[in-house]
């Protein structure tokens, strides 16, 4: 469908956007590269009065690499992550699980601060977030805060931002050298919305034994969720093949997920564990 | 409102609503019809065209957005009446029927084979993906796009030769 009627504004300084999202009263929303909030408008499953264009905004671009970890500016679209050599050794897992971010076109447009804030369940940069214990720094007329990545997802296209709030930046901590991880999904064309996909990674202590395991999955659950069972599994043992049939076996244990035109909650669940199983298997080969 | 941008390399202003997209624009006000509209929400690719050089969907796009930027549709890539490679790739592989999908999938390839002249078919597949068609089932599409690679690569000039 056409997209319904609203006004729009391009701000050209942080302060001046949340002063117009503010103004708003809960009906402007922020527009950052489009690619879910105009179909949602095409939808009109949202009809806001205002669309607060955030492309003028230089605070809200780039990709820094520090000592801290990775950053990216809420603007980062997802070909510049997908062409970030630097991201290789940086954050691996990031670079993988972005690789199936959606097609071709949509990467071009599509940015990290934009997928956050839409918040579908089945999408990949919410739940390398959840994954990583990312913290998201937003800026509202309240002023700056940080919101942690667990806290921050509340329910399907539901977050903790506040009306007035726009996102700056998605902070991952750093990826130490030696880490093992995998990054496994499932959809039935590459591209499209996962029916299920699995992050892990763990820091192998000088036995070869698991330590700070983090198990992440998505699209078996109203938001992105971690699987603290399969971290248990895994934390203090080998990653071998008696470890990983468990670390499947609680996976598929520790999700409920609802049945829907895609899948059924079954197929689902027991699409989890092999995720995770094909996952672990890469991280430990 | 009222934006300016380029199109197919020459500047345009236009009027319009914030609410019109970048296809719509095209379509109904720059009379570029080439330009199709399957879903009008970013499934299909069959919107596909060029911004500052890079393939993206002109449904999921407004019109305000493409301020400043080079828009070039379906219409642009010929620089005469001719055929360019990639559409004579097209019609040589029969690679379209109805033809409905055919400019997203020129206009994706297109962007594809500028960047990526040495792509393989898995590539290419990948890329394309994001285009329906409901017509070919994809496989002479894959071969014209993997056919027409060789006019993407820089030539050896005569100059160049020892």
């Amino acid at each position: 469908m056409k997209l319904p009627p609203f006004e729009y504004a391009c701000p050209t300084t942080l302060p001046e956007a949340v002063q117009l999202l503010a103004a708003g009263d809960g009906e402007a929303k922020a527009l950052a590269g489009g690619q879910s909030l105009v179909p949602m408008l095409a939808f009109r499953l949202a009809q806001p009065k205002l669309l607060v264009d955030l492309r003028k905004l230089a605070d809200l671009r780039g990709i820094r690499i520090s000592e801290k970890g990775v950053a990216l500016g809420a603007m980062v679209r997802w070909r510049e992550i997908e062409d970030d050599g630097r991201l290789d050794s940086a954050h691996p897992l990031l670079k993988a699980a972005v690789a199936h971010v959606a097609h071709y076109q949509i990467r071009n447009r599509g940015t990290v601060g934009g997928s956050m804030a839409h918040a579908d369940p089945a999408a990949e940069m919410p739940g390398i977030a959840i994954t990583c214990d990312a913290e998201i720094a937003v800026v509202g007329t309240a002023g700056a805060r940080v919101i942690q990545a667990a806290d921050f997802f509340q329910g399907p296209l539901t977050t903790a931002l506040t009306p007035d709030e726009i996102i700056v930046e998605i902070r991952l901590p750093r990826w130490p050298t030696g880490r093992r991880w995998g990054f496994e999904e499932f959809a039935r064309r590459r591209g499209d919305f996962a029916l299920g996909a699995a992050a892990v990674f763990y820091d192998p202590d000088a036995d070869g034994k698991a330590t700070n395991a983090h198990v992440g999955a998505i699209g078996v659950a109203d938001r992105p969720l971690r699987l603290d069972a399969v971290e248990e599994v895994m934390n203090g043992q080998r990653i071998d093949d008696a470890t990983i049939a468990k670390a499947e076996a609680a996976a598929s244990a520790s999700v409920d997920p609802q049945s829907d035109i895609h899948a059924s909650g079954a197929y689902r669940r027991a699409l989890i564990g092999t995720l995770v199983e094909r996952a672990l298997q890469r991280a430990a080969a | 409102m009222s934006v300016r941008f380029e199109v197919n390399g020459k500047p345009v202003a236009v009027t319009v609503e914030p609410r019109t997209t970048l296809a719509d624009c095209l379509r109904h006000q720059l009379r570029l019809t080439g330009t199709h509209l399957g879903c009008e929400h970013g499934v299909c690719g069959a919107c596909t065209v060029l911004v500052d050089g890079a393939a993206v969907r002109s449904c999921l796009m407004l019109a305000v957005q493409a301020e400043g930027t080079k828009v070039v549709t379906v219409e642009g890539l010929s620089e005469d009446a001719d055929l360019t490679p990639l559409q004579k790739s097209f019609r040589k592989h029969h690679a379209l029927q109805c033809g409905f999908c055919t400019p997203g999938m020129i206009t994706t390839a297109h962007a594809l084979l500028s960047e990526e002249p040495d792509c393989d078919a898995a590539r290419v597949r990948e890329v394309l993906s994001g285009n329906l068609c409901r017509c070919t089932g994809y496989i002479s599409i894959i071969e014209a796009v993997l056919d027409a690679r060789a006019a993407y690569r820089p030539k050896v000039r005569a100059t160049d030769r020892p």
